[in-house]
């Protein structure tokens, strides 16, 4: 047994520390977890996800509580029994939409800042790829719940969704991936239906945010011990550091602790955050609410145009302008192409994009890139569009290829 | 300052973003049909019937081109006719007096007794000066089909469950005296409820309002009343689908699914948003018009009220707790550079 204070009173400061070491915790935790002072808002952005991971969590236990996972009434539990008859239901219903589609917004901005200053490599590796198993699991988490409503767009989205998995068969990748009656085993039946919707129910309310919780705790521990990067890619000693700034020589160091500094950076940045997110949550909700899946689900009349929320768009666009088994294996390089990032990019530099030589081109071009295919991933296949969407899906793929070969001889800055 | 163009970066490519797959994809997927303002002229029933004929002249089988284009050039010229008809009626000074005699024929069928006369009850006419156009009105009682720009579904427009009325009120004076009556006498003061009742609600059902084909659903006693009552409803849904060719959707939330200028154009003529739609055209008035918008947003949309009363005290808030944050932060970083 370790050493404990036996007269310390039960539930006192002294008595808890004994059991929980609650000062060492909070000093690894939060008033001495150092955090480079050299940063911008973009920093922020973690935080920012962790807070409207939290308003998704809150509102979709309220929506929950109404929600009927039955197709005959799910509809209507969504549509009329939420909106008009539980108290505030429509905001809850609201700021759950709208978060759904800007959390990925985050993501994108927080993996493209990633990207920028180099904070893949180097020993953040593990922050990288516990980053991008967040980014699927969050996909999935999406397409889930945008079952949920059982509007026309679920219903033609799940059967398109579903139907990928109809590729593989003994014409596939000559017979390695055949997997006969794979569709009809995902959804439970011929056609998404009760089975189907009760399934993406329980992987959108229970399975997937569990797996979400574990990985956000993994996200942030593999944070912990390699330290946030900076806004120059600097290598300091933070302990040196630290000791200055415990030392009081706050304008020498170059940390600052993660609580209340950087955290109140955060608040702030997160407090102009809440304005613009309120801001379409009152008055601009639409963009994240389809008018397609306000017609209700209906097997017997496909909609004139099925696309997938704005955030899916760029790989959409990948698999589309392809034939079918090309597409898919095109997909499929698009869903892992990001998580090795890490091993492609050859140069040992951690700098600003700006400041890598060809990888500036890279950054830029792939950015441009991935909202090229995000626009056509949602326009009609139709004359010019579907060149372009092809052109743009083979710079994406050839900008992974090139990757090892820019950064290889990329000169030390 | 270097964070505001970091800022500006992030917010450059977010709007491109968002005009690529908001505004720019949806000009791109849906054709564009202009408002022709209620006014009933017959434009878009020529246009279209002139469309049909620039289709029919690229049909390669020549027999089939021939006869195709025959039809389509006679469908134009009839089109043409008609609406200069209409035009011409609508210069006659109706006298309402003398419209009241005919329109005792009207109350025959149009009793609001809620039978189903050949797929659909007849329209209650009490509020149909208000509700319906005259230029409209006009061409509905020279031919009901061809008003309501329906004809491609009958051989003979004479087959149009109101058709008969070209044998009782035969006239072009008969008929300015009628639309004189019911523009001047048959006029009320609208609700959005009761427009949606008498221009929508007797094929398409409004659940969120608790409306179906037979109106409100009353509260019953017994779980045998509720179901004869639902079979009542069924039964008149079978009518409708056989008359109309399906069932007319739920119009509950439909102004959540539709865009406010796509409900505009297809109520003044469903043909220009959907070809060969059974969708009769309603003939509306703007006002009457904006009577049934009014209860379909009601229906589709009703936390508009809340939302309005709550959002700007939200917002103020995190304003607040912006600016307190600012403080907090510039407390905390003060001595750090």
């Amino acid at each position: 047994m370790a050493h404990f204070d036996e007269k310390a009173k039960p539930f006192s400061h002294q008595w808890m520390n004994d059991r929980l070491a609650v000062d060492t915790v909070k000093k690894v935790l939060s008033t001495e977890y150092w955090i480079p002072k050299n940063i911008n808002f973009l920093w922020a952005m973690g935080m920012i996800l962790a807070a409207t991971f939290g308003l998704l969590i809150v509102s979709g236990i309220f929506l929950v509580m109404y929600y009927q996972p039955d197709t005959k009434t799910a509809f209507d539990s969504v549509n009329y029994t939420i909106m008009t008859e539980v108290g505030y239901g429509w905001l809850w219903r609201h700021i759950h939409g709208v978060a759904a589609s800007v959390v990925f917004l985050i993501i994108y901005i927080h993996m493209f800042t990633g990207i920028y200053y180099g904070s893949y490599k180097r020993g953040r590796e593990m922050i990288w790829l516990s980053g991008m198993l967040l980014f699927v699991l969050f996909s999935a988490e999406a397409f889930s719940g945008y079952m949920l409503p059982w509007g026309q767009m679920s219903y033609w989205a799940g059967m398109v969704i579903t139907n990928l998995f109809g590729g593989f068969t003994k014409d596939f990748l000559g017979g390695i991936g055949n997997i006969p009656a794979v569709v009809e085993w995902i959804r439970g039946d011929y056609v998404p239906g009760q089975a189907f919707l009760s399934r993406f129910f329980m992987l959108h309310v229970f399975l997937l945010p569990l797996v979400i919780i574990g990985v956000i705790v993994l996200h942030f521990a593999a944070l912990r011990i390699p330290h946030v990067n900076n806004q120059d890619g600097e290598e300091f000693d933070f302990e040196e550091s630290a000791k200055l700034y415990k030392e009081d020589s706050k304008k020498e160091s170059k940390v600052i602790p993660f609580n209340p500094v950087f955290l109140s950076k955060d608040i702030f940045v997160m407090g102009i955050y809440f304005v613009l997110f309120f801001y379409l949550v009152f008055y601009h909700f639409e963009f994240a609410m389809d008018p397609v899946n306000f017609d209700p689900a209906d097997g017997l009349k496909t909609p004139l145009h099925i696309y997938p929320e704005w955030y899916f768009l760029w790989s959409y666009e990948i698999l589309r302008p392809f034939p079918f088994n090309v597409g898919l294996v095109a997909f499929g390089f698009a869903q892992v192409a990001f998580f090795l990032l890490p091993f492609l990019d050859r140069s040992p530099v951690v700098a600003p994009a700006n400041r890598r030589g060809l990888f500036k081109f890279w950054f830029w071009l792939m950015l441009v890139d991935m909202i090229v295919l995000t626009v056509m991933g949602k326009l009609p296949p139709q004359g010019a569009w579907t060149i372009v969407g092809m052109v743009a899906a083979i710079i994406f793929i050839l900008l992974f290829i090139l990757l090892p070969f820019i950064t290889k001889n990329e000169k030390k800055a | 300052m270097k964070e505001f163009k970091i800022l500006a970066v992030v917010a450059f490519f977010t709007l491109v973003t968002y005009w690529g797959v908001e505004p720019f994809a949806h000009s791109q997927m849906h054709k564009e049909v202009e408002s022709n303002n209620f006014v009933y002229d017959g434009k878009a029933d020529i246009e279209e019937a002139n469309n049909a004929i620039e289709v029919a002249k690229n049909i390669t089988d020549a027999k089939k081109k021939a006869t195709v284009l025959d039809a389509a050039n006679k469908k134009l010229v009839a089109k043409k006719a008609f609406w200069a008809e209409v035009s011409q009626i609508s210069k006659l000074q109706g006298n309402a007096v003398a419209g009241e005699a005919s329109f005792a024929l009207c109350m025959a069928c149009h009793n609001g007794s809620g039978v189903n006369m050949g797929g659909v009850v007849p329209p209650k006419l009490d509020n149909a000066g208000s509700l319906y156009d005259k230029n409209y009105l006009i061409a509905l009682l020279k031919d009901p089909a061809m008003a309501s720009n329906v004809d491609h579904k009958y051989a003979d427009t004479m087959m149009h469950p109101m058709g008969t009325i070209k044998t009782m009120i035969t006239t072009p004076q008969q008929i300015a005296d009628v639309v004189a009556f019911i523009k001047t006498k048959k006029v009320a003061k609208l609700t959005p409820e009761v427009a949606f009742e008498d221009a929508c609600g007797r094929c398409h059902a409004n659940r969120y309002g608790n409306l179906t084909q037979l109106g409100a659903t009353p509260k019953f006693k017994t779980e045998q009343e509720a179901l004869a009552h639902r079979v009542k409803v069924l039964d008149e849904q079978d009518r409708i689908k056989a008359y109309m060719g399906k069932l007319p959707p739920d119009l509950s939330i439909m102004s959540r699914a539709r865009s406010e200028i796509y409900m505009e154009t297809f109520i003044q003529n469903p043909q220009s948003q959907l070809p060969n739609t059974s969708m009769p055209r309603v003939g509306l008035t703007s006002e009457g018009y904006g009577m049934v918008k009014a209860y379909l947003e009601k229906t589709g949309d009703p936390s508009k009220d809340a939302r309005h009363a709550l959002g700007p005290w939200v917002i103020v808030f995190f304003i607040i707790f912006t600016m307190l944050a600012y403080l907090w932060k510039k407390s905390q970083w003060k001595d750090l550079h």
